[in-house]
């Protein structure tokens, strides 16, 4: 009986706890924290696509995203997306996005993000692509972007985050 | 006063607002020189919202609001090349089609490109591909996408950037258009679900 309840507790925290790496990834660079690099499905066709990350400055001093590259698109940039007095307009973000010290930036969508422009292939959800970030103090680091479903919004575990703005 | 009353009252104000603002800027509109003696806004800050159209569908026939008529729809403008806004509000407006079935053949879901020099009829069929299949992709020539944005009040802009590439400012909301023909209100994709859902069902409730 009892042997029968270990093996359901074991059964249940399986289920519980395999899925999680599948959707949670982070990455550290230097005093940078990278957590969970996600895009979304694209539409065919779609001439760019948005990457979204969390970057999180554990150091002592302020460090900058400044770049990037991707084998699957031919630009990467960083934009900004606003929606003013309701009218959207998105901009490139000149001189990269700084990340103080102790700070955690949210790269996400409808806010400051990641431009893939002009990529090589469709987003399909559950696949995953690499792309390099460039951090001025950290250096570089390559991480994989999660392809979520078209609705998504923000990743599953930062739901906590949805809405602090980049600083 | 009932919410409704009060919600038109605020989307009035803010068709207002965003005819002034159309106004404003509209030296700076393609196919601007249109714009000039418009007396589709009255002094009263009252501005009427909607009437005729004539587009391309994403599949070549020619849509005007004749197509529309007497049916509710709804209109979003947008383009490809934004990342964002465009992909999140059609494939939310897919979602919320799925979960009405049936009672969203009673709309007519129109996204109008901003964008027609780089959205051409095969990169946007292909495009709305991706997204609920009676929701309709619509391009013009420039000057009939600028007669379409006067016809709804919308705003948009071509932004030159570095390099030569340009993006586009646009109205962000979806409007929605009762089956007279008329603006009811605007639908936000930062609204909860259900928001969006409830104002869907009360525009197929609306009457010719």
């Amino acid at each position: 009986m009892r042997s029968r309840i270990y093996a359901a507790t074991g059964l249940a925290l399986t289920v519980l706890v395999v899925p999680l790496p599948a959707t949670a990834h982070d990455y550290t660079v230097g005093a940078i924290k990278i957590g969970h690099p996600w895009a979304r499905v694209t539409p065919p066709a779609a001439p760019v696509a948005g990457g979204y990350i969390t970057i999180t400055n554990m150091g002592t001093e302020p460090d900058r995203l400044v770049s990037g590259s991707s084998s699957i698109s031919q630009k990467f940039e960083i934009h900004e997306s606003k929606v003013i007095d309701g009218i959207a307009s998105m901009r490139p973000v000149v001189g990269g996005v700084e990340i103080a010290p102790g700070a955690t930036v949210v790269l996400g969508s409808g806010g400051t993000h990641i431009m893939f422009i002009k990529p090589t292939k469709r987003f399909v959800e559950g696949e995953k692509f690499p792309a390099t970030l460039i951090f001025e103090k950290a250096g570089p680091i390559t991480v994989d972007f999660a392809v979520q479903g078209m609705g998504a919004s923000t990743p599953p575990e930062n739901h906590g985050g949805h809405g602090s703005m980049p600083q | 006063m009932n919410p409704l009353k009060v919600f038109r009252i605020i989307a009035w104000g803010a068709v207002a607002i965003a005819g002034g603002v159309l106004i404003g800027f509209s030296g700076i509109l393609p196919g601007a020189p249109q714009l000039s003696g418009s007396s589709t806004v009255s002094s009263s800050g009252v501005a009427a919202v909607g009437g005729s159209f004539e587009l391309t569908t994403h599949k070549g026939r020619r849509f005007t609001d004749a197509d529309v008529a007497g049916k509710p729809y709804l209109v979003f403008f947008g383009f490809t090349f934004c990342p964002d806004i465009c992909p999140t509000t059609l494939s939310e407006l897919t979602v919320m089609m799925g979960e009405l079935g049936v009672d969203a053949d009673r709309f007519t879901p129109l996204l109008i490109t901003v964008d027609p020099e780089r959205d051409n009829q095969e990169m946007l069929a292909e495009y709305m591909s991706a997204f609920d299949s009676r929701i309709i992709g619509l391009r013009g020539t420039p000057e009939q996408t600028a007669a379409a944005a006067r016809t709804f009040k919308a705003y948009y802009k071509k932004v030159p950037l570095d390099g030569g590439d340009y993006t586009m400012d646009h109205t962000a909301g979806v409007f929605l258009m009762g089956a007279n023909g008329r603006f009811i209100g605007t639908m936000d994709m930062d609204e909860a679900r259900e928001t969006r859902i409830a104002k869907l069902r009360r525009l197929i409730e609306t009457k010719a």
